[in-house]
């Protein structure tokens, strides 16, 4: 589905990832985990082509897109939920869903912003409220349906829990574990592993910009050493 | 003054404004969505008026004026793919000067195809007559121009708020990175917005053509007044522009009307300073987004290294000793290198470590300058005295406009710039009693003493070496690092509690003041001052000395002046198109040595 090959990218001069090797399979939700400054932003943005690759590949559904511009590889269904969500703020919601609007493509499950309201049931009692009036969760449901609106078949989330409250939480990881059913593969990017656990079979740990365990999310679980490595503050 | 005459100059605003809220408009909506300043806006203007008064002595004036603008629209859609296109991901300076040098091109082009003649335009067919309001006459063809303003305001409104294309605009101007990560390809978008801005400035300039000929000067002066409505009503909003281009029109007609002609630039002014005043953003302004991705980086600057010092000791006592083997001229144009070395680091001084962008510090250079000849041949002080006190004058100028530039940053500070210095400019142009209007000042001769050739060129060396390594000096001292460390960091700097406006309009009003040094032993090695002296291309010779030297080291501006000055003695008198000359050279900078001259010879090293 995606794969990140022996990828180096960073700011400028500041190199931050070293040769990461990432894998994200059909269906499949993984976690990206690490330490504040660990490089797990980095890599969803180098993905996506916000920032541009120092070497190494990234292949999606067996294509190079490693080279592409952005708005190229958005076209070929990969979404993209920001950090800090990026809600346009000068935009309805309504207007917000129709700037991500792309064709269906075959293989992804299609979304109109009716189908999103039933799944995000919130947004459609408002519709016509300006994105900068909107509180954070409501914005991050936004950001999640405005990327769906491009009919991806993979999803990109920069973490997607940061800075909700608990109750919000829940409801954001029932919306990923359905759009895991809908069939949609999704990469998050978490610092928390309580929050991890509740969406990802699989999780990937990196440290200082290098993959430094990857396996299933019970298997992390039943290795506190590892977390204790990696995780912990 | 009569209820008449007060309508019918505020009619008279009304027709002026809707030609200026199309060429700000133009100007807001190709800033909101590319982050590039136009600074050409204003030559597609004045080339919507060529075109449109060479095409209605061919097809008549009523198609002549929407061909016009469709043609500079096209012209704009050639510029953005041909140029632009290539600039988005360079440093913002790069940018504004890349646009200036389509500016200087597009000045000689219709110099070439049309001469410098004015060319007066035809009145409108069936509408050449003038209508009677309570008792005034009023041109019928100004009373369309005042609803044509209006219409193109809800024409646009509608575009971006009913179309795809609009909503796609609005969602780039406020986050272009996360539009593309959305899908929407910018490359198409950025294109047609700048089509479609061109096409408004090429139809205010064609809509033009029956009040003002075409003429050559149009586009200094319509992009300073763009500059000043878009500063005021808010760069990015449209009815901002409408509002600024409302208030700023109404301005002028009044001092007009009044027969206060001579106040406008001043009344201009301190309108548009009460508006920065109490809305820093403009009426309709808003916040400036904080700019996505990561920021320009600055590489910091090392001292003089030993080598290089001991380099720059030996050229000037190659300098000190030249007068003894040479003649009259090297001397001349030596003096001139001398001058213009020391207005190049006074500008590199602002542009480099406080990264002020400006577009106008010929301004305090001509300021030093007038004030030099006025105290000497007015006030008929001595020659060294006037010398001395004139880069006061300059320094005071900068203080008084720095306050404001300083408020700003970025583009905002670059536009105010330019419009200070083409106010500082009309002014010297238009008051005939004190600066000789047009014509300058001549007599402008030093002391005796100084007279030589061989004693001008040693005060001028000892001037501007000094003055140099103080400015250099000052980079390196606690000073200079404040100045950088708000640069870089304006949040942190003043966490540290540096003041940081307060330390960049200190460096705004040094830079005044050597550049006023300059300008002053300009005056009087020529003998006379003309208004060129303080012009916009100036300030722009200014800018290819420093970027040609490369704007990251401390140095390259003097070698950048040097290059130049002796580029422009020898081609000069050779090429007939030297502006379009210099805007060549520039794409061709900014395009392929983004880092200037400097940088071929570290890498080397």
């Amino acid at each position: 589905m995606l794969e990140l090959q022996r990828l180096n990218a960073g700011y400028g001069r500041a190199h931050v990832l070293f040769d990461l090797d990432l894998q994200l399979r059909p269906g499949e939700v993984v976690a990206l985990l690490g330490r504040n400054g660990a490089g797990k932003t980095t890599a969803l943005k180098t993905a996506i082509g916000l920032l541009p690759s120092i070497s190494g590949d990234i292949l999606f559904n067996g294509k190079r897109i490693t080279r592409l511009e952005s708005f190229e590889i958005a076209r070929l269904g990969l979404g993209y939920v920001a950090e800090d969500r990026r809600i346009f703020t000068d935009l309805s919601v309504m207007e917000n869903l129709a700037v991500g609007r792309l064709p269906a493509r075959s293989g992804a499950p299609r979304w109109t912003a009716e189908k999103l309201f039933e799944l995000f049931p919130n947004l459609g009692r408002m519709r016509e409220r300006r994105g900068g009036s909107m509180s954070g969760g409501e914005q991050q449901m936004l950001a999640i349906a405005r990327s769906l609106m491009g009919n991806p078949s993979a999803i990109l989330l920069d973490e997607p829990f940061e800075g909700l409250a608990p109750i919000i939480v829940t409801g954001v990881a029932a919306t990923i574990r359905e759009l895991k059913r809908e069939g949609l593969s999704v990469l998050l990017c978490e610092q928390n592993l309580r929050y991890a656990r509740l969406v990802a079979e699989r999780a990937c740990i990196i440290e200082k910009g290098r993959l430094c365990y990857t396996g299933t999310m019970a298997a992390l679980d039943a290795d506190p050493a590892l977390r204790a490595r990696y995780l912990s503050v | 003054m009569s209820f008449s005459s007060v309508l019918i100059q505020f009619l008279n605003g009304l027709a002026s404004a809707s030609s200026l809220f199309l060429v700000a408009a133009g100007l807001s909506l190709i800033f909101g969505v590319t982050r590039v300043v136009n600074f050409a806006h204003g030559s597609l203007y004045m080339l919507g008026m060529y075109f449109a008064v060479w095409l209605s002595e061919r097809v008549g004036f009523w198609t002549a004026v929407p061909l016009a603008a469709a043609v500079v629209g096209f012209l704009g859609l050639l510029i953005e793919l041909g140029l632009l296109r290539r600039i988005y991901k360079a440093p913002e300076l790069l940018q504004l000067l890349a646009t200036f040098a389509l500016l200087l091109i597009i000045k000689d082009a219709a110099l070439w195809a049309w001469g410098a003649e004015d060319l007066l335009g035809p009145r409108a067919p069936g509408l050449a007559a003038a209508v009677e309001i309570s008792g005034g006459a009023f041109p019928q063809y100004d009373l369309l121009l005042i609803v044509l303003g209006p219409l193109v305001l809800v024409f646009l409104h509608l575009l971006l708020t009913q179309t795809r294309w609009g909503l796609l605009v609005r969602a780039a101007t406020e986050d272009r990175e996360m539009a593309g990560a959305l899908g929407v390809n910018q490359r198409w978008l950025f294109s047609s917005v700048f089509a479609l801005g061109a096409l408004l400035a090429g139809l205010g300039g064609a809509l033009q053509i029956p009040r003002e000929p075409a003429n050559l000067n149009v586009d200094l002066t319509v992009i300073s007044d763009a500059f000043v409505i878009v500063v005021v009503g808010g760069l990015g909003s449209i009815p901002g522009a409408f509002l600024a281009a409302l208030l700023i029109a109404q301005v002028k007609a009044f001092c007009i009307g009044l027969g206060f002609s001579k106040a406008t630039l001043v009344v201009e002014f301190i309108v548009m300073a009460a508006v920065l005043v109490i809305r820093p953003r403009g009426l309709l302004g808003r916040e400036a987004t904080i700019p996505r991705g990561p920021g320009a980086e600055e590489p910091p600057l090392r001292p003089l290294s030993p080598l290089l010092l001991r380099a720059l000791a030996a050229l000037l006592a190659a300098l000190v000793l030249l007068p003894l083997a040479s003649d009259g001229y090297v001397l001349v144009l030596l003096t001139d290198v001398l001058i213009f070395a020391l207005f190049a680091a006074s500008l590199h001084f602002i542009l480099g470590p406080a990264r002020l962008h400006s577009f106008g510090h010929a301004a305090y250079f001509g300021l030093g300058a007038y004030a030099a000849g006025i105290l000497y041949l007015q006030a008929k002080l001595p020659m060294e005295l006037a010398l001395a006190l004139a880069p006061l004058a300059a320094g005071l100028g900068a203080l008084v406009f720095g306050w404001f530039c300083v408020r700003l940053s970025g583009v905002y500070c670059a536009m105010l710039t330019l419009a200070f210095a083409q106010i500082a400019w009309s002014a010297a142009f238009q008051w005939d009693g004190l600066t000789g209007g047009s014509n300058g000042l001549v007599g402008v001769w030093p002391a005796a003493w100084l007279a030589s050739k061989t004693m001008y060129f040693y005060l001028s060396l000892l001037a501007c070496a000094l003055a140099i390594a103080l400015l250099w000096r000052a980079v390196h001292s606690p000073f200079g690092y404040a100045l950088r460390a708000g640069r870089d960091s304006p949040l942190r700097a003043e966490a540290l509690g540096i003041d940081v406006r307060a330390t960049q309009w200190a460096a705004f009003s040094i830079a005044g003041l050597a550049a006023g040094i300059a300008g002053a032993l300009y005056a009087f090695s020529k003998g006379s001052i003309s208004p060129e002296a303080m012009g916009i291309p100036r300030s722009v010779d200014g800018l290819v000395m420093v970027m040609l030297g490369g704007i990251h080291t401390l140095t390259g501006s003097v070698w950048g002046a040097a290059l130049f000055t002796w580029l422009q003695d020898a081609a000069a008198r050779n090429v007939d198109y030297w502006r379009a000359a210099i805007g060549v050279s520039i794409l061709v900078i900014v395009i392929l040595l983004p880092r200037g001259l400097a940088t071929l010879v570290q890498k080397r090293a």
